[in-house]
C-alpha cells in the first residue's frame, strides 16, 4: 500500500483476518488446522469485486459470527 | 378379505384423479418470490417467478410456497411449522404487508402476481428466510420471565385474581413472529438501541402480571431516550399483526405508568 490510505471496508476486513489468526493461534495443537481453515475462507473471495459494497459487507458480518464461534474455547477443530 | 381392501386402496386415488379432472379449468396465478444464495454472495438477490394452479393447491400462500417447493424448485427456502397461525414461522413480507404465510389467502380473482419478500430491514439468511438473533436477544434482555422473593408457604401456586388474569389478555397470545417490529419505520432506523413493539408488548405482559414483583426493575430499565422512547406510535405494528394483538397500545400503557410512577 504505496501511501495509499485503507478505506473503513478494508480495515474491517483486515481487522477481521487478524482476529481469525489471533484466534487460531489459541487453538495449541489445532492451530494449523483453524488457521489454514481461515486462510481459505479469505482466499475463496479474493477475485470479488472490491467495489461489490454489499457483499463484502455480507461476508464481514458472516466471518465475524463464524470467528465468535470459533474463539469459544469449547470448539476443538474445524473441518471443511 | 385382504382382497378387496388392496381392490378399494387401487381405486381411491382413480375416483379423486376424475373428481379433480373434472372439477374445474386450472386457474394459474403468478408468484414473484425473492431469491438470494449465500452461497454466491457476489450474484444479487432477485425476483423469481413462478406459476401455480390454484384449483390444484390449499387456500393459503403457504400452501402455494409448499407446492412450488414440492414441484417446482427444491431449492427455494422458508421457514415454516405449524401451518395454523400458533408458531410464527412463516412471517413474511406478503404484497407489501407483513403477515404470516400460514394466515395469508391468496387473492384468486385478481391477475395480479403475489410478492413475496423476506421480512424488511432484517440481514437474509437465505431466501425467505431472516435473520432473527438480534430480535431474540433483545428479548431476552427483558428477562421474560416471573420474578418474585416470596412464595407462597403452602407450596402451591402463585394465585390470581380473574380481574388481574383479564389484564394479560391480549398480551399473552403474542407468537412473537417479528411482524410488527420488522414493520416500524422507528425499529428499522434504530434497530441496535430501540426494542421494537414485539418485545415491548412482552415487557408489558410482565409489567402487568399481578405475580411479578420486579416491575419496577423492569421500567429502570427502559427509562432512557432509546429502549422505548423511541416508539412514535406510528401504529404499523397494530394494522400489521396477524394476531390482531395491539402492542402500539401496550407501549403506550408502558410510557403512562412510566410517568404516573416519576410522579
Amino acid at each position: 500500500m504505496a501511501g495509499t490510505a485503507l478505506t473503513g471496508l478494508q480495515k474491517q476486513v483486515l481487522s477481521l483476518y487478524r482476529r481469525c489468526i489471533r484466534e487460531s493461534a489459541k487453538k495449541g495443537p489445532a492451530r494449523d488446522i483453524f488457521r489454514h481453515f481461515s486462510r481459505s475462507e479469505f482466499n475463496r473471495y479474493k477475485l470479488l469485486n472490491k467495489r461489490d459494497f454489499t457483499t463484502i459487507e455480507h461476508l464481514l458480518r458472516l466471518g465475524t459470527k463464524r470467528v465468535d464461534t470459533m474463539a469459544n474455547p469449547n470448539v476443538k477443530s474445524v473441518h471443511i | 378379505m385382504l382382497r378387496s381392501t388392496t381392490k378399494l386402496f387401487k381405486l381411491a386415488p382413480l375416483a379423486r384423479f376424475q373428481s379433480t379432472a373434472a372439477a374445474a379449468q386450472p386457474l394459474m396465478k403468478k408468484f414473484k418470490i425473492y431469491r438470494w444464495d449465500p452461497d454466491t454472495p457476489e450474484v444479487k438477490p432477485k425476483l423469481k417467478e413462478y406459476e401455480v394452479d390454484m384449483n390444484d393447491c390449499g387456500p393459503m400462500v403457504l400452501d402455494a410456497l409448499i407446492k412450488i417447493k414440492n414441484e417446482q424448485d427444491p431449492t427455494l427456502t422458508f421457514r415454516r411449522s405449524c401451518r395454523e397461525g400458533i408458531c410464527g414461522s412463516c412471517a413474511m413480507n406478503i404484497n407489501g404487508e407483513n403477515t404470516l404465510a400460514c394466515l395469508c389467502k391468496v387473492d384468486k380473482t385478481s391477475s395480479k402476481p403475489e410478492k413475496l419478500y423476506p421480512l424488511p430491514h432484517m440481514w437474509v439468511v437465505r431466501d425467505l428466510v431472516p435473520d432473527l438473533t438480534h430480535f431474540y436477544q433483545q428479548y431476552k434482555a427483558i428477562e421474560p420471565y416471573l420474578q418474585r422473593s416470596t412464595f407462597p408457604a403452602d407450596g402451591k401456586e402463585i394465585v390470581q385474581s380473574i380481574e388481574d388474569r383479564a389484564k394479560l389478555d391480549g398480551l399473552y397470545e403474542c407468537i412473537l413472529c417479528a411482524c410488527c417490529s420488522t414493520s416500524c419505520p422507528s425499529y428499522w432506523w434504530n434497530q441496535q438501541e430501540y426494542l421494537g413493539p414485539a418485545v415491548l408488548m412482552q415487557a408489558y405482559r410482565w409489567m402487568v402480571d399481578s405475580r411479578d414483583e420486579a416491575t419496577e426493575k423492569r421500567e429502570t430499565m427502559l427509562q432512557n431516550s432509546m429502549t422505548l422512547y423511541r416508539c412514535h406510535t406510528i401504529m404499523n405494528c397494530t394494522r400489521t399483526c396477524p394476531k390482531g394483538l395491539n402492542p402500539g397500545w401496550a407501549i403506550a400503557e408502558i410510557k403512562k405508568d412510566i410517568a404516573k410512577a416519576s410522579i
